[in-house]
């Protein structure tokens, strides 16, 4: 079959919502959009271990901590089964972390905003968590198998990060002056970054158009951002806080709220290795696996070993029974 | 044991230098010893977390600081419970560094991955021999904490001893590293076997504990191409709350918005 | 000695019909290989495979699993087999494998119709 042959089967399938799997003919385009969209939810999965990590010891109650320490492990989790499903499109991890390592592999650029207060804990799972599960909601439904069932088990565990996150800051809002401050001060810092999450307006997105086609994406930058805005609008009000935006506003004609303009030019520059905390970010993963690469050797070299005196002591069994 | 009066834990709690003798010897003391080790060791396994040598081992050694957590979270709240008028929260976050009971060896840095793991496993090993006993505790609720604990401490021990011989029988760098972690590590495990006040009360085997915990050690330490150190000189005193410099950093870290928030709920 | 194994095993294409990346490893040679994860969700089911991870052994695959996959009491066995040993068919070759078990629609109990008074046969 020539190659347009296999590229018309191909969108057929796609066409007709058949998953594509990991032995099946797909398009060079495909597999690269893919893998790059697949490697860099897993490493922001990782690096976003971080910015939570850093309050892990300082948790103010023990179930905090542990609540915290689960959420963090989750995303440890995550950050693994989407480095599985990207590796059925022919990468290992181990390269992939090295292209992160490198600064050739990106990863969300949120994670590069510091963790400051406890409160920040709170706002990082309901904003934050809150933007990402809108995305991943709709990557479910992906046509790539692996991806989409990475994401179906990542849903299906997410939510609690959310519930956590505006759970958190429900009790702060109901705290003492200096809890609320925490709050809403929180919420300040992470509104606009987590608007920024959703990538560039449609207009200016150079990947959309393409993954519409082949169903990787389903829904565009701006519809995202809009549903996010128009949920967390709603729920603002339960903690009795407010959206540092003071264009935000519900429009009755469009049936949505209508928000600021958003600082593009903060969101580039942090794109491009700016932002507050990049440098740190990507020195503790580079640091983390240099500091395991002796233990991963050694744990080859232990595994070697073992394999070979079973090996032995089965070859001598044999033996024995010979004779 | 003797049960306390709620005012001598007050006591305790505001005055950072006594012995606090009211508490030596009870119940409320043993229990806040055997929370307190939980707890630090949590914390320090915690640090791992989100830097670990691969993803699939950051997940293990969280799920061990989950697990400690939790048993120091159930020791808390029983030691709470007898003591009054407190919580886990006020036990973990309020207490000055004298007042807190763990061993050394738990408190010690982490080190490379392979000091990590050792302590781990020197702490488990000890930990499930105790709590076996412990479980046959004449104190129904201490014997069904520690029941629970041992299901976990169990898989602790597997993980750990493996990882002790996997990197002692790994390359000659990962056995050089083990055993300087070894001798790191060595003198603060005498402790276990010193008992304190507290521990006489709880009628715990000793000899018998360390004769096991010697013994499997050792085998251990043989499939881990490591020696077991001669007789040294052990170090002591977390016990009865004098701590290694480390110590109040652990507590910086971890007091920190209890004392700069008192009183809030989170 | 090379172990980064990669999925290409079964999730490759082959490189004639023009549809691969050329993506080259540049791993580490000490990665740890691949291997396929399945769990028992409770006595009386199938294993399901669930995913995969990485481990230097059978053993620590099966402790990683636990881990990984186990954490909110998804299972109560696991087996674990390296990617590198899993075979799978060629999808190029759905038709003839496949497709000729579609006309055998006499394998279906609902090919037969029974009269009312047996209908729960």
């Amino acid at each position: 079959m020539p190659v347009q042959d296999f590229e018309q089967v191909f969108q057929d399938k796609i066409d007709g919502e058949i998953k594509i799997e990991p032995k099946d003919w797909m398009p060079d385009a495909y597999r690269k959009t893919n893998l790059r969209q697949i490697s860099q939810h897993a490493h922001s999965e990782v690096v976003g271990m971080l910015p939570e990590g850093n309050w892990v010891t300082r948790a103010p109650s023990l179930k905090r901590k542990a609540i915290l320490l689960a959420k963090i492990q989750d995303e440890a989790g995550h950050g693994l089964y989407l480095y599985s499903a990207a590796e059925t499109l022919g990468m290992s991890r181990d390269e992939m972390i090295g292209d992160l390592h490198s600064g050739k592999a990106k990863y969300s650029s949120i994670f590069n905003y510091p963790a400051l207060t406890w409160a920040d804990m709170g706002a990082i799972g309901w904003l934050v968590d809150g933007a990402a599960i809108l995305n991943q909601v709709m990557l479910c439904r992906t046509s790539y198998g692996p991806y989409a069932r990475a994401m179906v088990r990542i849903c299906k565990e997410e939510s609690f990060h959310q519930r956590q996150g505006f759970e958190s800051l429900l009790v702060l809002s109901k705290g003492t002056d200096e809890q609320k401050a925490m709050c809403q001060d929180a919420i300040n810092r992470w509104w606009w970054p987590s608007l920024m999450m959703f990538g560039p307006k449609d207009s200016e997105s150079t990947n959309s158009d393409q993954s519409m086609k082949w169903k990787i994406k389903r829904k565009s930058n701006d519809e995202l951002r809009q549903q996010f805005v128009d949920m967390i609008a709603q729920q603002i009000k339960v903690l009795g806080m407010k959206l540092p935006d003071e264009a935000l506003q519900w429009n009755e004609q469009r049936g949505h709220y209508d928000f600021g303009a958003i600082n593009w030019d903060e969101f580039w520059a942090v794109v491009k290795g700016n932002g507050p905390c990049n440098k740190q970010r990507l020195e503790a993963r580079r640091k983390a696996h240099e500091q395991g690469a002796w233990v991963r050797e050694a744990a080859m070299a232990y595994a070697a070993k073992t394999a070979q005196k079973k090996a032995a002591a089965a070859m001598q069994a044999g033996a024995l029974e010979m004779a | 044991m003797q049960k306390t009066d709620s005012s001598d834990i007050q006591k305790e709690l505001k005055t950072a230098w006594s012995e606090a003798p009211s508490l030596e010897g009870s119940r409320e003391a043993y229990l806040l010893h055997l929370a307190d080790n939980s707890l630090i060791l949590s914390h320090r396994n915690s640090e791992w977390c989100g830097h670990g040598p691969v993803l699939e081992q950051d997940i293990a050694l969280t799920n061990i600081s989950l697990d400690l957590i939790g048993q120091a979270r159930n020791f808390y709240q029983y030691a709470a419970s007898l003591i009054g008028n407190t919580d886990e929260d006020q036990l973990a976050g309020m207490r000055p560094e004298r007042a807190f009971k763990n061993l050394l060896l738990v408190e010690q840095p982490n080190g490379d991955w392979g000091q990590t793991v050792l302590r781990q496993y020197l702490f488990s090993q000890y930990q499930y021999l105790l709590f076996e006993q412990l479980q046959q505790h004449a104190d129904q609720q201490l014997a069904a904490i520690c029941a629970k604990a041992l299901k976990e401490i169990k898989y602790h021990l597997r993980w750990s001893s493996e990882w002790v011989i996997r990197l002692g029988d790994g390359t000659a760098e990962s056995n050089e590293r083990m055993k300087n972690a070894v001798e790191e590590l060595w003198r603060y495990t005498g402790e276990m076997f010193m008992p304190a006040a507290y521990e006489q009360e709880a009628q715990v085997d000793i000899v018998l504990l360390k004769d096991a915990w010697n013994k499997k050690v050792a085998s251990v330490f043989e499939a881990a191409a490591l020696s077991v150190p001669g007789d040294c000189f052990m170090q002591s005193g977390g016990k009865t709350g004098v701590h290694t410099e480390y110590m109040g950093y652990i507590l910086t870290e971890l007091q920190y918005m209890q004392r700069a928030y008192p009183g809030c709920e989170w | 000695m090379n172990i980064a194994i990669k999925k290409f095993y079964y999730g490759d294409i082959p490189e004639e019909k023009g549809g691969t990346g050329n993506y080259q490893s540049t791993a580490d040679s000490h990665a740890w290989p691949l291997w396929e994860i399945f769990i028992r969700s409770k006595q009386g089911l199938d294993h399901k495979h669930v995913g995969s991870l990485h481990a230097a052994d059978a053993a620590m695959a099966i402790e990683n699993a636990r881990d990984v996959y186990t954490r909110r009491m998804e299972g109560v066995s696991i087996w674990v087999v390296e990617s590198k040993y899993i075979s799978a068919s060629n999808p190029e070759e759905a038709g003839e494998l496949y497709e000729p078990a579609v006309d055998k629609i006499y394998r279906h109990p609902t090919f037969y119709q029974l009269p009312d008074e047996v209908n729960h046969m």
